[in-house]
């Protein structure tokens, strides 16, 4: 049986985890690669960077940090942050990253994810969503959640999948770093009407949440970063607790 | 022991040479046809898409080569599906080693099927020492229905080949090099065939 997956998220900043609170007030969480390490041990499924520098050395930094994991780790780990050519892509999976996550340069230049797709097919191309509730109506935001568009969320959310991307990381601001659950209804309701997997990020803050977003949220894998990198969760004890539960999980 | 990975542009090759490094071995990324012959143990990867990808292999003379090979050959992921006789994707002739059709799976369930699955019926020995059930990484569309060459099964809405095996060939629909430790088991058994 197909196993729900828990995937830890670092966000990294100048080859440095960081995590932001509300995509603010950044902390230092460690070497990435260690961390990575530590988690593919403890029993993560998968790993997602997040880089979230802005210098002009950063996509090298980056290509250097996925070929030091890749070396390391024996799981698959998805790259994004500022993804936003076939060259940017080409340059990550061949120093080893599994997938790329793409998010502003899909809503800014939609063929991309056509571009991506064909050249390297769905498999590897992630599109990352953030977005949060406006008046009642979930609206796409760009730039690590702090510029709004018109763009629904659900709309966004199909166009992707027709587009052929992969999987959708769909992450609910409304929920990012308050610890108090995920986007259950949001994630269940992108989980019916598409036919790609959903992985589930923000708001995770203790076991029964991963628990109520692989039921109530029929997400396909859940995200989180904080509850990880400050040790309030491990992963093993995680798992136990889904299993326990009676949610499929590789352990 | 020389390890061949063949690069022929498809993809991720890089997880597979770092995986071998991790178990004590060197490999090569190469698509030097006698470099490839005189391997000892030859690993045929590939991402992406099928027609696309037996157009490279084409255009160096590839398709030719690996059905030919003696030693040990293991292709993953769309490797393997391109060793069968015939991949829906694209419509795409195979190199025939293995005698199955790959078909899409069907819209039952979501597609690309992405994560990790059980794999049980293990059969020859690049599953020495693994035990049923245990968890394999996959991320595909595309699948090898149950045939003669099945060495080890999943399922997935329905059951379909995980692995296939014939002769001197063998195919992993997963990819032992982000299977963690199980996946570096099969790959050891792999190599030390």
């Amino acid at each position: 049986m197909l196993a729900k997956r828990i995937i830890p998220c670092l966000d990294i900043k100048d080859g440095r985890t960081v995590k932001g609170i509300n995509f603010v007030d950044l902390r230092d969480a460690g070497d990435p690669v260690e961390l990575a390490e530590i988690y593919s041990r403890e029993g993560a499924d998968e790993l997602v960077f997040l880089d979230i520098s802005a210098t002009e050395q950063k996509r090298k930094t980056l290509a250097d940090l996925v070929y030091r994991v890749a070396e390391k780790v024996n799981i698959p780990f998805t790259v994004g942050g500022g993804i936003s050519s076939v060259e940017d892509v080409d340059i990550l999976l061949q120093n080893g990253a599994d997938k790329v996550s793409i998010n502003s340069s899909a809503v800014k230049n939609p063929q991309l994810i056509n571009d991506l797709v064909a050249k390297f097919g769905s498999q590897c191309i992630v599109v990352a969503i953030d977005a949060k509730q406006v008046a009642g109506k979930w609206l796409v935001h760009l730039v690590g959640g702090k510029v709004p568009t018109e763009l629904d969320l659900f709309e966004w959310a199909k166009q992707v999948a027709d587009r052929g991307a992969g999987e959708i990381l769909f992450t609910s601001m409304d929920n990012d770093g308050t610890k108090d659950g995920f986007a259950n209804e949001a994630l269940a309701r992108l989980s019916t009407e598409l036919n790609i997997p959903i992985i589930a990020s923000g708001g995770a803050g203790n076991m029964q949440h991963f628990s109520d977003t692989f039921t109530h949220g029929k997400a396909d894998a859940a995200l989180a970063a904080s509850v990880f990198h400050f040790k309030e969760i491990t992963i093993g004890d995680l798992k136990q607790d889904l299993k326990k539960n009676g949610i499929a999980v590789r352990i | 022991m020389n390890i061949a990975i063949i690069n022929y542009g498809a993809g991720n090759i890089q997880s597979i040479k770092f995986a071998i490094q991790r178990l004590g071995y060197t490999a090569t990324l190469t698509d030097n046809v006698s470099e490839i012959r005189e391997a000892d143990k030859v690993i045929f990867p590939g991402v992406g898409e099928a027609s696309s990808a037996m157009k490279k292999l084409r255009e160096s003379g590839l398709n030719q080569l690996i059905p030919t090979l003696k030693q040990p050959v293991l292709g993953i992921c769309l490797g393997m599906q391109l060793m069968c006789n015939f991949s829906e994707e694209g419509a795409t002739k195979g190199l025939g080693i293995f005698d199955v059709a790959v078909v899409r799976f069907s819209n039952v369930l979501k597609v690309p099927q992405i994560g990790w699955n059980q794999i049980s019926s293990l059969k020859t020995e690049l599953f020495k020492e693994v035990l049923n059930n245990e968890y394999i990484y996959l991320v595909h569309s595309y699948l090898a229905p149950l045939c003669e060459a099945t060495i080890a099964v999943s399922e997935y809405g329905i059951s379909y080949s995980a692995a296939l095996g014939k002769d001197n060939f063998y195919g992993t629909q997963f990819h032992p090099e982000k299977s963690s430790s199980i996946g570096e088991k099969i790959l050891l058994n792999f190599l030390e065939m």
